[in-house]
């Protein structure tokens, strides 16, 4: 019974595909000589060579990276406290509103999240751009960061930081030179899911920017609009190859810190 | 952590991210639900002030008694909103019953494999929830339009004889929502279904259950908290979808999200698009409290 069955590893390889085939025919006609994206003509560079000297997309990248940068940085610190908010204060108050605050964002339709801010911005007379767009993802992004960073805290072992207080370090020096290092993984792969959210979003970046801060991904929706052609296909090639390097490094990266603490555990049993 | 801090230097814990969050993402609601209570004006920005803080308490009860609820009434009237909303729900409720339907062998299987394949597989379900939403809906055009991919596939095996027409129709929408959230559903299926005791189901055989009942009395139950979570995850946002039924749906498609859209951004009304937003705002509620339920129980639990 508790095997893997024939039907087990049918629905896992037609899952995948079903998963990965649109992407991997996305890359590939990205490289097609043919200005048509579903007929192949043979192997080409010439789209991402149209698309570098593109001045309007390029600009457009380069707000979509200084924001994702920017905006990641400062949700993964605001998603880091809320998540110790979150285990380590069983109760205070408007802890209900708290913890809705935190999970409402994930699920909630991104028109409404948009429109919402966009008119907070108005309201208090804020020009739309640069600013706005970052403080947008920053409000949504640290959401998942907190939910990413809280997973792993619910399962740190708090008796380590009792023997750092106990032995006289500080409150600040415990989370510091304890805690930090041990959920540093799961701030890191917080961080870059924070990035890559903020890199891809369409939605809320074109309810709450403004004027000369087009990012990508609204560069994209509006040639998108017009057809599908090749140098979109180069432009979304280049921003999967960017996430997955990321997500790659972060994974090698936890991995790497995992076997170093089981290794370092042992050692310690071993001396003791 | 608790010990020693000072207190306040202690509370800015709490009192930091909940601040912000009040602000940015609490505030902003109220704001939305007072501008649907206003009239639309030629101006920038384009309604009726609503805000008049010089008055002080006179000023803000005139501001009470200048509420409307036009923008509600106007919304009841016509037929186009409520057929929107109607139809957002029906398409989202759809695509959930065939996203869990799809997610749920996927989930199986993995939870079935060896567990040192486990985590590979793991991340491949992941790694496409990390590139660009837009860029996944994106890449289903080139295989559904007329000439696409999928057609050219179908037409030279023989399979058809003339080219289907999906995109721009209600099935493109399906397939994209179906697309776009598997990653959502799996990963809670697969979580519950990891966990569970393998014992149980070998139990039931065991006194003569055929795999199938088994499967449905004992290991259909036992993810349920799976289910829901997955369910409430892909249905909710998916209600407000606004991308994939802009890029994959036809002229004919209704969806609340693409309504709010051009409500706001072509008709540049924006105390309609404020009331649109509101209502489907609590439309959501419910699911979302139910959802936000669901989570802090699995956060519980895994604890």
């Amino acid at each position: 019974m508790n095997r893997w069955s024939r039907f087990n590893i049918a629905s896992i390889v037609i899952g995948f595909a079903f998963l990965y085939l649109p992407i991997v025919l996305l890359v590939v006609f990205s490289f097609n000589a043919s200005k048509l994206v579903t007929v192949w003509a043979g192997f080409s560079t010439q789209w991402y060579a149209q698309l570098f000297r593109n001045q309007a997309l390029m600009d457009a990248a380069w707000v979509t990276v200084r924001v994702g940068l920017l905006s990641a940085t400062v949700a993964t610190v605001l998603g880091t406290l809320a998540a110790l908010a979150m285990t380590r204060y069983q109760r205070f108050h408007g802890r209900v509103l708290f913890s809705g605050m935190i999970y409402a964002p994930l699920v909630m339709p991104e028109v409404i999240t948009g429109l919402s801010m966009l008119l907070l911005f108005v309201a208090i007379g804020f020009d739309r751009g640069f600013w706005t767009l970052t403080i947008a993802h920053i409000t949504f992004t640290m959401c998942f960061v907190a939910v990413v960073i809280q997973s792993r805290l619910a399962s740190f072992d708090r008796s380590i930081e009792e023997a750092a207080l106990d032995l006289g370090a500080t409150p600040t020096a415990t989370f510091f030179q304890v805690t930090l290092p041990v959920i540093a993984p799961a701030v890191f792969s917080g961080w870059v899911l924070a990035f890559t959210l903020s890199l891809d979003d369409l939605v809320i970046s074109s309810f709450t920017s403004g004027p000369g801060a087009t990012t990508l991904p609204m560069k994209i929706y509006s040639q998108v609009r017009l057809g599908v052609t090749p140098e979109i296909n180069a432009a979304c090639t280049i921003l999967i190859g960017i996430v997955a390097t990321g997500v790659l490094i972060a994974s090698v990266v936890s991995r790497r810190q995992q076997i170093q603490r089981e290794r370092d555990e042992r050692a310690a049993f071993a001396g003791g | 952590m608790n010990r020693l801090l000072p207190a306040l230097v202690n509370r800015l814990v709490i009192i930091i991210p909940y601040a912000w969050l009040l602000v940015f993402f609490l505030v902003p609601f109220f704001i939305v639900l007072r501008i649907s209570l206003s009239e639309a004006a030629v101006a920038m920005p384009p309604y009726l002030p609503v805000f008049a803080w010089a008055d002080g308490l006179s000023g803000f009860i005139d501001n009470i008694r200048q509420f409307s609820f036009d923008n509600y009434v106007w919304l009841t009237e016509d037929a186009l909103y409520t057929n929107a909303y109607l139809s957002s729900l029906t398409i989202a409720l759809i695509s959930t019953v065939l996203t869990l339907l799809i997610a749920y062998p996927i989930a199986y299987g993995m939870a079935k494999a060896p567990a040192t394949l486990r985590p590979t597989l793991l991340m491949l379900v992941i790694l496409p929830f990390w590139t660009s939403f837009l860029i996944r809906v994106y890449a289903w055009i080139a295989i559904l339009k007329p000439e696409g991919l999928l057609n050219q596939l179908l037409l030279s095996t023989g399979i058809i004889s003339e080219p289907l027409i999906i995109l721009n129709t209600n099935t493109a929408i399906y397939i994209g929502i179906v697309y776009s959230y598997l990653p959502f559903m799996v990963l809670p299926l697969y979580s519950a279904l990891e966990k569970m005791d393998h014992s149980l189901t070998e139990a039931a055989q065991d006194l003569g259950c055929t795999p199938i009942s088994a499967f449905w009395r004992i290991t259909f139950p036992l993810s349920l908290p799976g289910v829901v979570a997955g369910c409430l995850l892909v249905f909710i946002p998916a209600v407000g979808e606004f991308v994939i039924p802009d890029l994959l749906g036809g002229s004919e498609t209704l969806m609340i999200g693409k309504t709010l859209w051009n409500e706001f951004n072509a008709n540049r009304d924006w105390p309609v698009s404020s009331a649109v937003a509101a209502i489907l705002l609590m439309i959501l509620v419910v699911p979302i409290m139910f959802f936000q339920n669901a989570q802090s129980r699995l956060d519980r639990e895994g604890r």
